[in-house]
């Protein structure tokens, strides 16, 4: 304690960066599970970001210079994870598939943070008829299942099918028109609270405006959960794209790779024993929302002091062991020969 | 156990022994040694109190005796209480020696107990968890009652049969204490460890819960471990004194000798710093109420303030037709228990609360349905100094940011005018310019308060509300803010409204005073007539149960003000 107040005036600012914060406060369990988490999110970040320099052929490639793809072809040196039902390679399918969720997380998620901040802030701050308005809102959306919106959204979007980037948007919107009410909730939640605090209220009576009190007091201090629900929400993200597009909701084979459409074409083959146009873009799944879910989950542990591990006090002279309790012995004994 | 009938320990040999404990807490920022080398003795039916400033090691003591620390902290030394050490015992013993040999009353009554179950029940269930490891027979639910009724009426609490079905709601703050001492002495232990059993209590209940304290080390001869910082507490209850600093013990004497002659400089520095009714007073040598020429800055006349009441309830009246004035220059004390009204009063002075009647001229401005807008170009004129420092400063901002604050918003300075006035305004209140750089959690609890000063003064303002500006500081960090304060007043010559609970910090400061009772002003006047000579019967309550910190001197005042407190 007296170590950060007294000597660090301020820690670069790398170190204060929310991940890598968390990085270094952690020890044990929770840094594994953190570490996981991160080593699995960097592998899809950068799976999707070099998946033309990975992926041997496009996602919509049905033939090369040695002609046509054969169908539901077994793991090949020529295909690495075979090929579908329709000719297409499934691992370019699965590595182009991490784009499409990658950009979908990214725009989904930024559309709804915006909004949803904004929105809580001023709900909170101001309450009243607005606020209540807002707050029934967030809650008859909440009642709906999330992905019978998303279906009903990208219906109205994109009448069902469409282009990579109709599509995308078409998820992102039908994606944010859930997880707005998330952030609204929450920072909402937070003004409310913060909006007691001595600090706030010195500020009014020193008679500052309620856009300084929301943007200079209020915001910063608000959005601290706001890195740990990105990361949860960025997981959610990927099962409702992979949900519309196991319903056909998505976007077309043609247009981009998607882990939910391929997921929904492998049905058939589970049955006759095709295993690997199923396996590997479910897994692609689960790897990429574990990985996410433990980014958050461990910055959600280390975020509060109570749930943080740390190393055990006086480690450090660990192997003088019995010293401690040698003067207890020595009095424990002194006291029970006396009685 | 067949000893459970008679204990070994009570009436020969200590009944706590702590030898050489040491405490290390692991944080964040690597470990923190809480307590480092602490031996001290408890005898049957002695009283002894371990005082210190926050972060003295004091509660982490106190806690080791009931092997409370949490998961964090690692101890080592031996803490005996009747030949086991409860450092190193199993979990399973450690149960039995809680409740049993060593109970434990908390500072919080209201959150130390359970809201929804009733005081019996909660005292019963100390009852009932020992009951299977003593002869083997349980105790039905009908005797666990009997003798939770029984614990009742040794507290005190008035018609103990039909209140021991009551829930904790239904009690007073000063009764809730007394369910929670009732539940501590339901087994009757030898051992009562008190972590700040009247800090959150007001100054005419904590009479009577010491009193009652003292009673029962009189009737019963339990030992009690009383773990305060307020010395005034220590000279009316304690036998023997463990001064604790920086997780040392400092100095150990009988209390009559270290109040007469405190051998070490710490503990010197701490009884000086003790505010002492009477000594000091602000309005010392005047006769009548000064500053009366200039211009009246508050007014209030029969002001009432209201809270709306839920659905169905009548309105909370906070404040009850109360009249004063603040003239130009003048420090006015608003002295009141919790409850009182005092922090509305201030409040809504600042515009932080609405007034519901009555009249409240601020400046010149009637305050009854005020707009925002209008109110704003006064604000400057304002400033508030808040309770606690620490949560009245925004933590993402630097003490220069926070300070020049009022400044930006009223003046539009430059970055270096705002700079440079920021400067001054923290060497003003004697720290240095440097520290605008600084983040608040960077700063003591005593150097965020003067900062805090210096915010509510950069604009140079007519009047200063403080709202309890030091019952969050330790008593000589208060000592000094305290003085500083003075000094302050003097230099600048604004008006200034000081609110506390704390009769002797206010006379300390104001030059007029008015208590507070129930919303309603039952008094005001100079302030050393109001001490010296209190008129209104709730005044002389109030000034006969504050403690103060002089053994025999408190010991001659709670005979005298016997009748006063049980009026």
């Amino acid at each position: 304690m007296n170590a950060t107040t007294v000597s660090g005036r301020k820690q670069p600012l790398i170190y204060r960066l929310p991940v890598i914060s968390h990085f270094r406060t952690s020890v044990g369990l929770q840094r594994g599970m953190l570490v996981t988490g991160l080593v699995l999110s960097a592998l899809f970040l950068l799976t999707a970001v070099f998946a033309p320099l990975i992926a041997p052929y496009g996602y919509a490639q049905l033939s090369d210079a040695a002609g046509t793809f054969p169908a539901q072809q077994p793991p090949s040196p020529a295909h690495i994870w075979g090929t579908t039902v329709s000719g297409y390679d499934v691992f370019s399918r699965v590595i182009w598939g991490a784009q499409t969720a990658a950009v979908v997380i990214i725009v989904a998620v930024a559309m709804s943070i915006f909004l949803g901040v904004a929105l809580g802030l001023i709900s909170g701050y101001f309450g009243g008829w607005l606020d209540r308005m807002l707050v029934v809102i967030a809650d008859a959306i909440y009642a709906f299942p999330s992905l019978l919106l998303a279906i009903v959204m990208s219906i109205v979007i994109s009448h069902g099918q469409s282009s990579f980037w109709g599509g995308i948007v078409a998820c992102s919107i039908s994606i944010s028109v859930v997880f707005v009410p998330q952030y609204f909730r929450v920072i909402r939640a937070e003004t409310i609270r913060l909006k007691a605090e001595p600090y706030v209220e010195s500020a009014k009576v020193v008679g500052a405006s309620s856009i300084r009190i929301m943007g200079r007091h209020i915001f910063k201090n608000a959005t601290r959960t706001l890195p740990l629900i990105f990361t949860l929400n960025a997981s959610e993200a990927i099962l409702t794209l992979a949900g519309l597009g196991f319903l056909g909701f998505g976007i077309e084979p043609s247009s981009a790779a998607e882990w939910g459409y391929d997921l929904n074409k492998a049905i058939a083959d589970a049955s006759s024993g095709i295993w690997w146009t199923g396996i590997y873009p479910g897994t692609a799944i689960v790897l990429t929302v574990l990985g996410l879910t433990l980014v958050g989950e461990s910055m959600n542990d280390l975020n509060d002091p109570r749930l943080r591990g740390r190393k055990k006090a006086g480690s450090k002279k660990a192997p003088a062991g019995p010293v401690p309790t040698a003067g207890a012995q020595a009095a424990t004994e002194a006291e029970s020969s006396s009685s | 156990m067949t000893t459970n009938i008679d204990r070994p320990g009570r009436g020969s040999g200590p009944v706590l022994d702590i030898e050489n404990l040491k405490v290390t807490f692991a944080t964040d920022g690597g470990d923190v040694f809480a307590v480092k080398d602490v031996s001290l003795e408890v005898n049957p039916g002695e009283v002894v109190a371990i005082v210190g400033e926050s972060g003295s090691g004091k509660t982490v003591t106190a806690k080791t005796i009931l092997g409370l620390l949490p998961e964090t902290a690692t101890s080592q030394g031996a803490v005996l209480i009747n030949g086991n050490n409860v450092i190193t015992v199993s979990a399973a013993k450690l149960r039995q020696i809680r409740g049993r040999d060593v109970a434990m009353v908390f500072q919080e009554p209201s959150t130390a107990l359970n809201p929804v179950y009733t005081v019996g029940w909660q005292i019963a269930e100390g009852i009932r968890a020992h009951a299977d490891t003593g002869s083997g027979n349980k105790i039905s639910a009908k005797e666990a009652k009997t003798r939770a009724i029984e614990a009742l009426r040794k507290v005190g609490i008035p018609d103990p049969e039909t209140r021991v079905n009551y829930y904790p709601h239904q009690f007073s703050g000063g009764q809730k204490q007394r369910v929670v001492i009732a539940a501590a002495l339901a087994l009757n232990p030898g051992l009562i460890v008190a972590d700040e059993p009247t800090t959150a209590l007001d100054v005419t209940v904590q009479a009577e819960i010491l009193e009652l304290l003292r009673d029962l080390r009189d009737k019963y001869g339990t030992s009690i471990v009383l773990i305060t910082h307020n010395m005034g507490v220590v000279a009316d209850l304690a036998d023997r004194v463990v001064v604790m600093y920086q997780g040392d013990v400092v100095e150990e004497a009988p209390a009559r000798v270290l109040f007469a002659e405190p051998k070490q400089d710490y503990t010197k520095k701490l009884l000086a710093a003790v505010p002492h009714l009477g000594r000091n007073s602000a309005s010392e040598g005047m006769t009548e109420r000064a500053h009366q020429g200039g211009k009246v800055l508050v007014e209030a006349k029969n002001l009432t303030i209201e809270y709306p009441g839920r659905l169905g309830s009548p309105a909370f009246k906070a404040v009850d037709g109360v009249s004063f004035t603040v003239s130009e220059g003048e420090v006015f004390g608003l002295v009141g228990e919790s409850g009182s009204g005092k922090t509305t009063i201030g409040r809504a002075i600042a515009g932080l609360n609405r007034t519901t009647g009555g009249s409240l001229k601020v400046l010149g401005y009637e305050m009854l349905n005020y707009k925002e807008r209008t109110f704003k170009p006064l604000r400057k004129e304002i400033g508030f100094v808040f309770q606690d420092p620490a949560a009245s400063f925004n933590p993402q901002l630097t003490i220069g940011d926070c300070v020049a604050e009022p400044l930006i918003i009223h003046s539009k300075p430059t970055p270096a005018e705002a700079r440079k006035r920021v400067g001054e305004l923290l060497e003003s209140v004697q720290l240095p310019a440097s520290y605008a750089d600084r983040f608040p959690h960077e700063l003591s609890g005593g150097q965020r308060q003067r900062a805090s000063l210096a915010r509510a003064l950069i604009l140079n303002p007519k009047l200063l509300i403080a709202d309890e500006p030091t019952s969050a500081l330790d008593v000589s960090v208060q000592a000094v803010v305290l003085e500083l304060f003075k000094e302050i007043q003097q230099e600048f010559g604004f008006a200034a409204l000081f609110i506390s609970h704390d009769l002797a910090v206010v006379d300390m400061l104001s030059h007029w005073v008015g208590v507070l009772y129930k919303g309603k002003m039952v008094e005001q006047g100079l302030g050393n007539q109001v001490m010296g000579n209190p008129q209104h019967n709730y005044t002389k309550k109030l000034i006969a149960s504050l403690p103060v910190p002089d053994p025999d001197e408190q010991a001659r005042r709670r005979e005298a003000f016997k009748a006063v407190l049980h009026s």
